[in-house]
């Protein structure tokens, strides 16, 4: 307990002082304020002269000024974060010696992978309340908004679901860094699988044209069914359709397949009044339970890998 | 238990593919023993040590330390030993301090008994001065006595010493001797050592191992040695005379 204690203390003070963690958080912390701030001018104008409707606070997470809205930065970066604070985090003592060290002592050798994941968690945890503070501040300065009790409420699920969907990241880069030796490989490999959850999966669910003599909503279930699938392969799918529902009170789904089919009922009943926070978490539980999922999945394989590893600097 | 040897291994053995590091080792140290560990490069000296700290698995056979089985109680053979690596890695960007602190806590030790300790072994290695500089600043020996330190500040029961006076300048060497004779004597440390300086060697050990390509091809006291390979009354060969005979039969 103690030794778990001592390496996660350690891991904390190493990424609050390295330079990598400081470029990208303020790279993070620029980009989202920079977002959030115009999404804030602009819903600001919308509203301009109307009576303001309720929950206008969460619409900052949602609404896109320019690019696209925090939700969607966060889904697409997040990753980025997570791999970044993990990718060297077991083959970098391994190549310098200090494993073994770490090893002779009286712990067990899963007490280093969670004092790296806890910090790491620690230090995500710390990053992202940092930007939702930001945030709330300029709620107050672009739309003179204070975020009620369920606003708050809401934005906690956010953080949390948001905590654990880059912890996954960060825990797929510390197996990155148990199976591969060296920090280039592990960094490779982090890149390719980022590139490949946020790119490649989002590009093939909507790159596939249309059958020959297939009429629009044929099409259209076909896509939405592909999509589905596909959407069993991403954490990111799974992250924002949990999003939309916990971040929106009057959204009634998940997924946007049934909102193409029935459009107008859905359009109906936003006007039917707000979810409330349990209605909505209930229904994006599935979403979750895959987020955590996918989570302890990759730390399993983790530990079986780094339990029988061969610990030796030369 | 007392009669019980601090390290005893049966059978034990280690393959890396086709190759075998260590071969159907039966070692046996009692407690108390500085045990010199000796053997050309690549003969399995480190493995052993790995071995016996729980960090490589055995392909077969058996190792103790104190009774323990170091892959069934990793954590409690691991509190019994101190060891000090071969190729010694630091984190760079903690000063030596900074480093003791964090292996106390890794050992459970209070944070007021860690203080003390650490200062005394500082001072024991003659690292009290630098103790403030961060270690990516320290030099070869600087580092390798820093090492030192860390197996003083676990006081452990068995230290396991991986040519420990490597780059070490005179002051340094009769330091680490020094330190090894002490403890011995006052704490009746048990004592593995693996070098190839046989002159140290010599002086440090009461018991002495030669181990070849993965066999262990002779274990006793010096004199038992030299008897075995000169007769008796050959007291005027060194360690290095005895140890050259070894190894040229073996390899022959
Ligand atoms: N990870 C590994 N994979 C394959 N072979 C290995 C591995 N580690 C060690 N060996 C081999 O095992 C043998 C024993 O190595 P070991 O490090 O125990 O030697 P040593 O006696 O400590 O030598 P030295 O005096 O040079 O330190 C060597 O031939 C080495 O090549
Ligand atoms: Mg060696």
């Amino acid at each position: 307990m103690s030794a778990l204690r001592a390496i996660m203390r350690k891991e904390v003070s190493d990424h609050f002082s390295s330079s990598r963690f400081l470029i990208l958080f303020s790279l993070i912390a620029m980009v989202s304020v920079l977002m959030v701030y115009m999404a804030g001018l602009k819903i600001a104008q919308d509203l301009e002269g109307e009576v303001k409707p309720t929950f206008v606070f969460l619409m900052l997470f949602t609404s896109s000024g320019i690019g696209f809205p925090l939700v969607q930065f966060v889904a697409f970066f997040g990753p980025l974060v997570g791999l970044i604070l993990g990718f060297d985090s077991i083959n970098r003592e391994w190549n310098e010696g200090t494993l073994s060290k770490l090893l002779a002592q009286p712990l067990h050798r899963d007490a280093v992978i969670n004092g790296k994941f806890l910090a790491g968690v620690l230090v995500i945890g710390v990053t992202l309340t940092a930007i939702v503070l930001v945030i709330t501040g300029l709620g107050l300065v672009t739309l003179g908004v204070v975020p009620g009790a369920e606003e708050l409420y809401r934005i906690f699920f956010y953080l949390l679901v948001s905590l654990v969907y880059v912890c996954f990241w960060l825990g797929v880069a510390i197996l990155f860094s148990i199976l591969f030796r060296s920090i280039t490989t592990s960094a490779l490999a982090s890149l390719a699988s980022w590139i490949f959850f946020s790119f490649l999966i989002p590009a093939a669910a909507s790159a596939a044209p249309p059958l020959s003599g297939e009429s629009q909503t044929g099409y259209v279930m076909r896509m939405a069914e592909l999509e589905r699938t596909l959407s069993l392969f991403s954490p990111m799918r799974m992250y924002l359709e949990s999003m939309a529902v916990i971040v929106d009170p009057l959204r009634r789904t998940a997924s946007a397949l049934v909102a193409v089919g029935r459009n107008e009922d859905i359009s109906l009943s936003r006007f039917a009044g707000p979810l409330s926070l349990d209605q909505s978490l209930l229904m994006v539980f599935p979403q979750i339970v895959f987020l955590v999922a996918i989570l302890v999945l990759c730390f399993a394989v983790s530990y079986i890998v780094f339990q029988r590893r061969e610990i030796r600097s030369i | 238990m007392p009669g019980q040897p601090a390290i005893q291994t049966q059978e034990l053995c280690k393959r890396y593919g086709a190759q075998v590091a260590v071969d159907r080792l039966n070692l046996s140290v009692a407690e108390g023993e500085v045990f010199g560990f000796l053997g050309p490069n690549g003969a399995g000296k480190t493995t052993t040590l790995l071995m016996l700290l729980g960090l490589t698995e055995p392909s077969s056979g058996t190792a103790r330390v104190f009774g323990l089985d170091p892959r069934r109680q990793p954590i409690r053979v691991k509190r019994q030993i101190g060891y000090l690596q071969e190729n010694m890695g630091f984190y760079r960007d903690l000063d030596a301090r900074q480093m003791l602190d964090f292996i106390a806590e890794l050992n459970g030790l209070p944070a007021k008994e860690a203080g003390e300790r650490a200062r005394a072994a500082l001072r024991a290695v003659g690292l009290a001065e630098e103790a403030g500089k961060k270690i990516g600043a320290y030099s070869r020996g600087m580092r390798q006595r820093l090492g030192l330190a860390e197996v003083l500040l676990k006081q452990p029961r068995i230290a396991f010493l991986d040519e420990p006076t490597i780059g070490l300048d005179p002051d340094g060497t009769a330091r680490m001797l020094e330190v090894i004779e002490r403890l011995t004597r006052e704490h009746g440390m048990t004592v593995l050592l693996c070098s190839h300086l046989l002159e140290q060697v010599e002086r440090v050990c009461t018991r002495i191992g030669i181990m070849i390509t993965g066999r262990l091809v002779a274990q006793g006291t010096l004199a038992e040695l030299r008897t075995a390979k000169f007769g008796v009354g050959g007291e005027e060969y060194t360690l290095e005379q005895i140890y050259l005979r070894y190894f040229r039969e073996s390899t022959a």
